[in-house]
């Protein structure tokens, strides 16, 4: 049984997705690739990281009940990642919500170049369904309740008050 | 009003079901019982609340507990919210008289609703834990009960 009991949120680690500018402000991300709300905080944070340094780190926080598609999804960005490609993936998905069953996921791979035969193995992987699941555990240990959850600093921001770090942000440049 | 505390007798209840004779007293006995108390079907807190402590439904089967959804809006209410959510976990109504239960456990907002609230009642019909949400708009992790589940 794995403990599920509060615990704090899981440091950076060398498996995390991240991308932005090395040393700039750390922004860890809980999200649901099949979450209107994440998808509108990804354009807003892509924009303002046009014109500010941050750095981004995506962890999987996908729930079934409300959405579907949304662990598939995960574990299709995974698989991606093994091929180098999984912030290709990430956008894509979220640029598209409405385009998540498989075959969309496949002409998603075909765009990306990716091996086709390897992506439809490994997203199905027990590795990949492991490492999806530990993303959400760890969540649900640091508390996350609903996405996106947006860590910056050791402080947890959702809805409006992330909203308004974003403005915040934005206001120092 | 505070929830009761840990080592309360669990108060006589009526909650209604939609399918099934009502909740009583009686059914604390003998499981260990999450009731989760939500101000509004329907709301949009209470649905990311609900969907993820629905999702680790088998973590909580696990540990011998059963999560029981709370509310003051009918078992019809309750019914149609269950289906958008596409959830498993049981709904109790306290629609009438209104609130009794809530008022029961200390967990009744001065608004006329559920506070958004948890507590854990044992297989003696004891509260063994209980906690309140600063205010209804907070969303207590499921953490917290993994917590509370393993204090009690």
């Amino acid at each position: 049984m794995p403990d599920l009991r509060s615990a704090p949120l899981p440091p950076l680690c060398e498996r995390d997705h991240v991308r932005g500018a090395p040393g700039a402000p750390l922004l860890i991300e809980y999200g649901d690739l099949e979450c209107a709300f994440c998808a509108v905080f990804h354009a807003r944070l892509e924009a303002l990281r046009a014109s500010v340094p941050l750095r981004h780190v995506y962890r999987h926080f996908p729930v079934r009940s409300s959405h579907p598609r949304a662990h598939a999804a995960a574990c299709a960005t995974e698989a991606a990642g093994l091929q180098g490609a999984f912030w290709e993936m990430h956008d894509a998905i979220l640029a598209d919500q409405g385009h998540m069953e498989d075959p969309h996921l496949w002409a998603l791979a075909q765009r990306l170049g990716l091996d086709l035969e390897r992506f439809e193995a490994d997203r199905r992987s027990d590795a990949v369904n492991v490492r999806v699941g530990e993303d959400f555990m760890g969540g649900v240990r640091a508390g996350v309740v609903t996405t996106p959850t947006v860590f910056i600093d050791g402080v947890a921001y959702t809805g409006e008050a992330l909203s308004a770090r974003l403005a915040a942000l934005q206001a120092q440049v | 009003m505070t929830p009761l505390a840990p080592g309360s007798q669990a108060p006589a209840v009526r909650l209604e079901r939609f399918d099934a004779d009502p909740f009583t007293e009686a059914d604390f006995l003998g499981q260990t019982t999450v009731l989760v108390f939500y101000p509004f079907a329907f709301s949009s807190v209470c649905t990311d609340q609900l969907s993820l402590y629905d999702q680790l439904r088998g973590e909580f089967a696990d540990r011998g507990a059963t999560l029981y959804g709370v509310s003051c809006d009918s078992v019809w209410a309750q019914a149609a919210f269950k289906e958008r959510l596409g959830i498993e976990m049981e709904q109790l109504s306290d629609f009438e008289p209104k609130g009794a239960a809530c008022r029961a456990f200390g967990v009744y907002h001065p608004g006329g609703f559920p506070q958004r609230a948890l507590v854990i009642v044992g297989p003696d019909a004891r509260v063994r834990w209980s906690y309140q949400a600063p205010s209804p708009g907070e969303l207590p992790g499921a953490n917290l009960i993994f917590d509370g589940l393993q204090a009690a």
